[in-house]
């Protein structure tokens, strides 16, 4: 199982630009979502007259799946300056991946509990680290996608565009500054060092 | 000293670096640098470079200490999480090492315990930070330390030549926000991307020293192309290796072509940084050579 909780209300105010398309997803019973908490800022937030839609869905972390169902809200997310997903890491990784122009950000985030963990397809992986970064990397997961897990940017090992660990693998973090410019948001990069906080187990 | 200090008088820094040996007979390396490498500001000492385990960087910072040398102090962030990093940081206060260099480091996969966990708790800038922290007085866990902080004089280093050099000059960035003093580059071979790094480099106001591998001979240069991020050699030089054997064999090519990238690329920078890779005793020719 996996558990989903939303961010900090301050957390989730500062990354608020503009008018807003919501998704939220309700997939796989194995992910705890919510539900309340969600519904109760997503209200609030329709009452300021800032979310241009939202779509309740499930398994957005399947491409195909998500493409079919995002096929009719296409104006309403056009109509948006960002898309904020509530779902585990690897839905907000698939969205920020085909939206690849918007400014898609991650309004929980994940941790893991004992158990099967869902249904996920090889794409995008989320390591469950319950502090999600997916907001300063422009929707690619440090943590699965650097072979050190780096948070504060690329290392010097890179050549051509690859991991100095796998020559097969492309730098994660060429494709973090890649989209973060794609999307207009280099300046993501001047945040506060990241430290990891490895306490973040949750124990229910 | 403080290299901080030679910098803000606007002196040239020289500095170069020793990988200590596998085993823990220091002595020969230390006779070594005493002789070729006493006149320069500074000697790196390598931690567990290229992931191979050897003597540690703090021991041999150490001796070379004692041995009237100034060492900075190499941290990688592969092999200790940010417990050990502190508390090496705290050592390092005690014999009055005064130098730091931060780095990620290479992964363990890539040296001679690729099963070795790779630790990677902290980076290169969040180790920046955490010593920044010390300097304060407290701890990452938020704890106040007893007495006197520690101060070093912090560096960090970049790739003037890599192929990704706009996500570079980014993490350039960071690591400046996190407290780097002072920086040391990658070897450059190509003094064309060295200048037109500077050229964006300099607003951060940061000294660097641009760093240099001597060319001992052909195959290096065809292996650090194949293998070293960051690092190309271009075709030219590698002629100039392959012109003249006997001069190349002896080093002196080598010799030449590192005093002439020097002389091309100080204009643009604050210092100098030779990576000998085991030829200590050519950097007094490189030096004289280039003029310094
Ligand atoms: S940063 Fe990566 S591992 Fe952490 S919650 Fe987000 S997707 Fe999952
Ligand atoms: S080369 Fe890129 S993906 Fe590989 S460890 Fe360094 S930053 Fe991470």
């Amino acid at each position: 199982m996996l558990i989903t909780e939303l961010k900090s209300r301050e957390t989730i105010e500062a990354l608020l630009t503009g008018k807003v398309f919501i998704i939220n997803c309700h997939g796989c019973k194995e992910v705890h979502f919510p539900e309340k908490e969600a519904e109760a800022l997503q209200k609030e937030l329709t009452g300021r007259g800032i979310v241009t839609g939202i779509m309740t869905t499930d398994y957005i972390c399947n491409p195909e799946n998500m493409k079919l169902r995002l096929k009719k809200h296409m104006s309403e997310i056009a109509m948006a300056d960002m898309v904020l997903v509530f779902s585990c890491g690897v839905g907000v990784q698939t969205v920020a991946e085909y939206l690849e122009n918007k400014k898609v950000c991650a309004a929980c985030d994940t941790y893991p509990l004992p158990g099967y963990q869902g249904v996920t397809p090889l794409e995008h992986k989320c390591d469950q680290c319950g502090e999600c970064f997916l907001n300063i990397t422009g929707g690619i997961c440090p943590l699965t996608a650097c072979s050190k897990s780096l948070v504060n940017g690329q290392c010097g090992g890179a050549k051509a565009g690859k991991c100095e660990v796998d020559p097969d693998m492309e730098c994660g973090w060429e494709r973090i500054y890649r989209r973060l410019k794609q999307v207009g948001r280099l300046d993501v990069l001047k945040c506060p060092v990241q430290i990891r906080n490895y306490a973040t187990d949750k124990e229910v | 000293m403080k290299l901080s200090e030679k910098f803000s008088r606007g002196e040239l820094v020289v500095t170069t670096e020793v990988g200590p040996p596998k085993g823990f007979h220091v002595e020969p390396m230390v006779e070594e640098a005493k002789e070729y490498l006493s006149n320069i500001t500074a000697v790196n000492v390598t931690d567990n470079q290229s992931s191979v385990m050897r003597l540690g960087s703090l021991a041999t910072c150490v001796a070379l200490k004692n041995a009237g040398l100034n060492p900075i102090y190499q941290l990688t962030c592969r092999d200790r999480n940010r417990m050990a990093l502190e508390s090496d940081l705290l050592s390092a206060a005690m014999f009055g090492i005064e130098n730091i260099l931060c780095l990620t480091g290479d992964h363990t996969k890539l040296g001679d315990h690729p099963g070795a966990k790779p630790v990677f708790d902290l980076d290169s800038v969040s180790l920046l930070y955490t010593v920044g922290q010390l300097e304060k007085g407290v701890d990452l866990g938020g704890n106040e330390l007893v007495g006197e902080p520690p101060k070093f004089c912090k560096g960090a280093v970049v790739s003037p030549c890599s192929d990704s050099i706009d996500a570079q000059l980014a993490k350039m960035e960071r690591k400046v926000m996190a407290g780097a003093q002072y920086f040391q580059t990658q070897a450059v071979f190509e003094p064309d991307k060295f200048i037109a790094f500077m050229d964006k480099a300099k607003q951060f106001g940061v000294p660097v020293q641009l760093g240099v591998i001597i060319p001992k001979s052909v195959g290096m240069c065809r292996y650090l192309n194949a293998n070293v991020a960051g690092v190309h050699v271009p075709d030219e030089l590698i002629d100039e290796l392959k012109a003249d054997k006997e001069k190349t064999k002896a080093g002196i090519t080598g010799v030449e072509i590192t005093a002439r990238l020097i002389k091309q690329c100080l204009p643009y920078c604050q210092g100098v940084h030779i990576m000998a890779q085991g030829w200590e005793s050519k950097v007094p020719d490189i030096l004289k050579l280039a003029g310094l």
